[in-house]
């Protein structure tokens, strides 16, 4: 199913790579021999540190090495190839560990020459709506043409839905089409209108309604989440952490529909620390740390001692002596001294045993529609979640829109924050449009990361010193202005307002000119 | 890390990489300046994923995306590709 192709991998010095770009298409001799055919071209990739590949080139020829005039060399001896390189790409770092040898496992290192695979960019998905049927396409143009505007998808889709359904002649759909353009170009906001003023009003007035208190989810133990007004102000703040992060994984077929199967993956993805399942007792007297682990919440999280043991080992910076006796684990110190045992024994608590780190609770439960198990998780990791292999990455999401736009990039943190806003919204039972939310949402991501709505973010970035000044902390922006010598060229609305002239919204960003009739 | 491609994940949109000779009739089109559209970041994981179908995408590159919106069925937005 996956395309991969067998490409070289060899380790190279900046300079040579920076020979090859100016002088492509170009002879490159190596000190590698290549023993393979491989079908040309061949791409190969560069790397400078060894651990990721750095550069890639188009191969178009390989043959024995030959001295011959304006060739390139990698060294100056031990020459064994010639390699044509057609062009040199700069490409994102690729770490060599998403490289494949051939016998299926990944490479690690390449102090020299190896040779890898790496899934083919052509299964790079990217498509995800279907294509505009000849009709819809026809229309739009027509439309275009006639008069000048574009409508949206959704309004073409259900025009020629109409048409087939109504079966309309020539005339009649002309007449419905008119119609509709005319109703679309009413219904268009008008130029100059304060969008922003009225998106405002739109989630304040309703945000007045909502509940302030952090709700307790009935029915799913110990797991809350937090709603209403502090949710909203959370996602408009752009917290890197919302107060409490939740995980929905969705997982792939053939396991989410086994209730068992699923519990054994939650197993694996909660986060299991040595204090979940043991006590760590400080003994002062002979300077020792004592593991007492619980065997009742051990069976239940799966853990064993020696699991625990293993552990410990993790803690390099001590030079430890673990004593294993029964039921209990005995810890020593070379050196000890009070202060160095208690940060000895706070390390301990929190060493994760097993699990992805920051998720302290995984709870299977039936999906909304109960046709499959979704693990719900409290706290949240989701660029190590999506690689877990049983996980369906293309439905899983998280709360978290920092971490969405980390891990998804900036368009899905856009979509994010749209849906976690109106979802929030909704449970109160309240109703504002998706385009008010919408803009929000373009204004928090304008800039390529999510920045919040207030003083941090995007208000405190205005051009404009007056407008600063006049939301928050006014003396501070003044101060800094009179400083700096900073302009005011007075375009925005609230610098106006202080200045007392007409704002620049909808007929004050007019200017009427009158032409006279000759007569 | 990376295994996963994040442009099948459903919150991420389609994603494209305008060529050159695009570049120039898109902006006449909407009547702005590059510097106006939105911006997306080098280094933003969606960028990551098509430098490996498009090869390297410098900055000032304009990306087309494919929206889905609630209210116009599809819409296609810009954003120009700044430094980090």
């Amino acid at each position: 199913m996956k395309m991969t192709e067998l490409s070289l991998i060899w380790k190279d010095k900046l300079e040579n790579v920076d020979r090859l770009r100016m002088n492509a298409p170009v002879y490159y001799a190596v000190d590698f021999e290549i023993k393979k055919e491989l079908e040309l071209p061949v791409y190969g990739y560069i790397t400078l540190k060894g651990s990721e590949a750095n550069y890639r080139v188009k191969i178009t020829e390989i043959k024995k090495y030959e001295p011959m005039p304006g060739i390139i060399k990698k060294t100056t001896k031990k020459l064994q190839t010639l390699l044509k390189i057609e062009e040199v790409q700069d490409i994102a770092a690729i770490p060599l560990s998403e490289f494949r040898k051939e016998d299926g496992t990944y490479l690690k290192r390449v102090t020299k020459f190896s040779y890898g695979m790496i899934e083919e960019e052509k299964e790079i998905k990217i498509k995800k709506f279907r294509e505009f049927t000849p009709e819809e396409k026809e229309l739009d143009e027509n439309v275009r043409k006639k008069y000048g505007i574009a409508l949206p998808f959704s309004v073409i889709e259900k025009l020629v839905k109409v048409k087939e359904e109504l079966e309309l002649n020539k005339k009649e759909w002309d007449k419905v089409i008119d119609k509709v353009v005319e109703k679309y170009k009413k219904r268009r906001v008008d130029p100059y209108e304060a969008v922003g003023i009225v998106a405002a009003q739109s989630i304040g007035e309703p945000g007045t309604q909502m509940t302030l208190r952090t709700f307790h989810y009935a029915g799913v133990a110990e797991m809350n989440v937090t709603l209403g007004l502090p949710r909203l102000i959370e996602i408009v703040d752009a917290r890197s952490q919302p107060s409490t992060p939740t995980m929905e994984i969705y997982l792939k077929e053939g396991i989410r529909e086994d209730e068992e199967k699923v519990k054994e993956v939650a197993k694996k993805i909660e986060s299991t620390t040595i204090i979940d399942v043991a006590d760590v007792i400080t003994s002062v007297a002979d300077m020792s740390l004592t593991i007492v682990p619980d065997s009742k919440k051990m069976e239940g999280r799966g853990v064993k001692i020696e699991d625990i043991v293993d552990s410990l080992s993790k803690l390099k910076t001590y030079k430890l002596t673990v004593e294993l006796s029964e039921d209990r684990i005995k810890v020593r110190l070379p050196e000890a001294s009070y202060k160095k045992l208690y940060l000895l024994g706070e390390s301990i608590k929190t060493l994760t045993l097993r699990g992805i780190k920051g998720i302290s609770r995984a709870i299977v439960r039936k999906s909304r529609d109960s046709s499959e198990w979704v693990i719900y998780t409290q706290g949240s990791n989701l660029g190590d979640v999506l690689d877990l292999e049983e996980v369906d990455g293309k439905r899983t999401r998280t709360n978290n829109i920092i971490e969405i736009a980390e891990v998804l990039g900036i368009e899905a943190a856009r979509n994010a924050i749209i849906e976690e806003a109106i979802n929030t919204l909704e449970q109160q039972g309240l109703n504002v449009d998706v385009r008010h939310i919408m803009l929000v949402a373009d204004t928090m991501t304008y800039n390529g990361v999510v920045e919040a709505i207030g003083r941090h973010g995007i208000a405190g970035e205005k051009e404009s010193v007056l407008a600063r000044a006049a939301f928050e902390i006014t003396s501070k922006h003044l101060l800094t202005a009179g400083v700096l010598g900073e302009e005011d060229h007075l375009r925005g609305v609230a610098e106006n307002i202080i200045v007392g002239q007409p704002v620049t919204l909808g007929t004050g960003a007019v200017t009427l000119i009158y032409k006279g009739k000759k007569r | 890390m990376g295994k996963f491609n994040v442009l099948e994940h459903e919150l991420v949109p389609e994603h494209y990489l305008v060529s050159e000779d695009e570049e120039e009739e898109i902006l006449k089109q909407l009547g702005v300046k590059k510097e106006q559209l939105p911006k997306i970041k080098k280094s933003d994981a969606v960028l990551r994923v098509l430098e490996r179908k498009y090869g390297h995408i410098p900055v000032g590159s304009l990306i087309k995306i494919v929206r889905k919106s609630p209210t116009a069925g599809r819409i296609v937005v810009y954003r120009v590709v700044v430094r980090d």
